[in-house]
């Protein structure tokens, strides 16, 4: 046996003459290490980020022929058109009510899922994925095939029931349902499978405990589940609204913002400004709209959550 | 408050039986430990009783009423778990007195109830934390209070200290016959730990594979084991089995445990084991304690034999000695002072007035 000790500073205090440059004491720093690491995600980041982010504002600011300085005028003339005022308040009723309803429908699902034996679930919790999964482009194509006025299975089936025909696109409210319903469909999986996980990281203790503390099946999810999952359902729905607000695809295909603006969300009418009208500064305008709504609903609901976030 | 009764208890899961027709009688105010290995069934049979799992078969009574189909709210229990389950986002006032407000309590009476369960507990300061903010010592405290301030007519505690380190459990466990002692309300605890039996139950019941292997005191079950089971369960380190036979010379009846060793047994020992055949493989059941250092002047039924030990562990207060008779590892506890040492030769006593014999075969105490 021997006496073993550590050393540790040998190897440096072998050679404390030797001078090192600023680059190479730099290099060995932890920071710079940690920096290098990540600059290709903040160069590309920089790219494809922050660059067309700044630009668009940029953009905004400019006339329609992008050759002259003009301020907050786009923004004054959108405000004086009621066009733009009817897309605000599509946008709002186009997200709130079918992220509400992706939460809810998500919320039972899951509570379904979570109770199927856990043999067949895996098979279920798949099956349900699959509208998210789909590109939606694609799967709201099918979605027009279903909708079709005249030729379409929904109409069809409807009509053994003496019900309709039922212009799914054609009118106003009933354009509007059609695009909340495929924005649900699409939706809808991704709240399942967060409630899901986080419904099986509740223990089941709790469960007992307030079965024992004489809690009944409604009682165990407002004061059990719920708040349970208060955290990750704040960060679901703010997820949720944001990529609600932003959509563009479902709209498109399905009503092109028809009939008559009717449909129109942020996206999709700075899409027909921009590219279609070639009013590029404006359509910039439009979108950079979403961006103070936004804000406001993500400071609300992640205060929320840092507040609780050592909680459990 | 009341009585609890158990009558051919049967739990299956599938194909497996994890509790095979259990019989039990508690009585109001006593204090019941249900001890076993893991996988013996205790757990599942607390759970039946709080309603948490259904029974196969038989009967749960509580207060005389069968409960069979009662869900757990409407039993009257109160259960402490392993992990507490105490509800993260409420206070500690308020996870003591949530099943108080589902059951609409005024509220002058839920604060008393509260602030009096508290005080039991020494919790009073913490009322107003999260239990994110306590220790696992202070959560197992607000775990009893909220089974406290229900007034339930049974606690039910399912190894609530397994969770905690060694010296904050055997703290807990005085804290928990003190509340005990207090409410005198009837308790059904459930532990792996055969020292938490011994030091809190009025009665344990020891259990092994689904079923009961005996009932009674601490001091019944240390000094009058029915089974190999039990004996070999109850007691740190545990009791020794060295193989024997019982043969007679010269009309005393002497135990033979190795060519070299035999012991004539003492009179009233040899009148139980007398009609025993001699053929018979039995096993001879010794507590370490019984297995001491010799002295020039040994008591009537003590008798000495020289051994070489192999291990020895000095605890402080004694020393644990280590050695084979015939290939069968045995333990024995000798004064610190007596001169044990690795690899050395001893010469120990063995008290046959506190020995068992059992029958190899069946495991059954003679």
């Amino acid at each position: 046996m021997a006496d073993v000790a550590l050393q540790p500073n040998r190897v440096g205090a072998a050679q404390p003459a030797r001078k090192r440059s600023g680059l190479q004491k730099a290099l060995k720093r932890k920071s710079t290490a940690a920096f290098l690491m990540t600059l290709p995600l903040i160069i590309l980041i920089t790219l494809l980020v922050l660059y067309p982010a700044f630009y668009s504002l940029h953009l905004a600011t400019l006339n329609k022929s992008m050759q002259r300085f003009v301020g907050f005028g786009n923004f004054e003339f959108l405000f004086k058109r009621d066009t733009f005022w009817l897309v605000v308040k599509q946008s709002c009723i186009f997200a709130i009510t079918a992220v509400l309803f992706k939460a809810l429908i998500g919320f039972i699902v899951a509570h379904f899922v979570h109770n199927i034996p856990a043999k067949g679930q895996r098979k279920w919790r798949g099956m349900l994925l699959v509208p998210w999964v789909i590109p939606p482009a694609m799967s709201t194509l099918a979605w027009l095939w279903l909708f079709d006025p005249s030729y379409s299975a929904f109409n069809y089936t409807l009509s053994f029931l003496g019900i309709g025909p039922i212009p799914w696109t054609g009118d106003a409210a009933w354009a509007r349902f059609s695009v909340i319903l495929v924005n649900v469909w699409y939706g809808a999986p991704f709240f399942m499978i967060m409630y899901l996980a986080s419904l099986k990281s509740v223990p089941d203790q709790l469960y007992e405990a307030a079965a024992i503390d004489g809690a009944n099946w409604w009682q165990r999810i407002w004061y059990v589940t719920l708040p349970m999952m208060r955290n990750i359902i704040a960060i679901t729905t703010l997820f949720s609204l944001i990529v609600t607000f932003a959509n563009f695809d479902i709209v498109r295909i399905l009503t092109a913002g028809g009939p008559l603006d009717h449909t129109h969300i942020f996206a999709t009418w700075a899409f027909r400004i921009g590219i279609e009208g070639s009013d590029i500064p404006l359509g910039a305008s439009v979108s950079l709209f979403m961006v103070p709504i936004l804000a406001v609903a993500a400071i609300f609901i992640l205060r929320d959550v840092n507040k609780r976030g050592n909680e459990a | 408050m009341a009585d609890v009764a158990l009558r051919k208890v049967v739990k299956r899961y599938d194909d497996v039986e994890a509790v095979r027709g259990i019989d039990l009688d508690i009585a109001d105010h006593e204090f019941i430990v249900l001890v076993g290995p893991s996988g013996c069934g205790k757990s599942t049979t607390l759970r039946m009783i709080a309603g948490l799992e259904d029974i196969s078969d038989g009967d749960i009574m509580i207060g005389g009423d069968v409960v069979n189909d009662v869900p757990p709210k409407d039993r009257d229990i109160a259960m402490v778990f392993q992990n507490y389950a105490l509800y993260p986002h409420m206070t500690v006032a308020e996870n003591m007195s949530f099943g108080l407000r589902l059951k609409h309590y005024p509220k002058a009476e839920i604060k008393a109830r509260v602030t009096e369960a508290a005080r039991l507990l020494d919790i009073t300061d913490l009322i107003d934390r999260k239990p994110k903010q306590l220790s696992g010592g202070q959560r197992q405290r607000v775990a009893m209070g909220r089974a406290i301030v229900r007034n339930p007519k049974v606690f039910l505690f399912d190894e609530p200290l397994s969770n905690l380190d060694a010296k904050l459990r055997v703290q807990m466990r005085i804290e928990i016959k003190k509340v005990h002692q207090k409410v005198r309300t009837t308790t059904v605890y459930v532990t792996h730990d055969q020292v938490e039996a011994m030091t809190l139950a009025d009665r344990v019941v020891v259990m092994n594979k689904g079923r009961i292997e005996q009932i009674g005191t601490p001091n019944e079950l240390y000094h009058k084991p029915a089974t190999r089971f039990v004996a070999g369960f109850i007691g740190s380190p545990a009791m020794n089995f060295i193989p024997c036979r019982l043969e007679e010379v010269g009309g005393t009846l002497q135990i033979r445990l190795t060519d070299r060793i035999a012991f004539a047994l003492p009179p009233a020992r040899a009148a139980r084991y007398n009609s025993l055949p001699r053929t018979e493989k039995l096993l001879l059941g010794i507590r370490p304690e019984h297995l001491t250092e010799s002295h020039a002047h040994l008591g009537p039924g003590i008798e000495s034999f020289d051994t070489v030990l192999d291990v020895t562990e000095p605890m402080g207060m004694e020393t644990l000695v280590y050695f084979g008779l015939d290939g069968t590892p045995v333990c024995g506890r000798v004064d610190p002072n007596a001169g044990a040492k690795d690899g050395a030769p001893m010469r120990l006593a063995m008290d046959l007035n506190n020995m068992h014999l059992l029958n190899e075969a069946t495991g059954v105490v003679l």
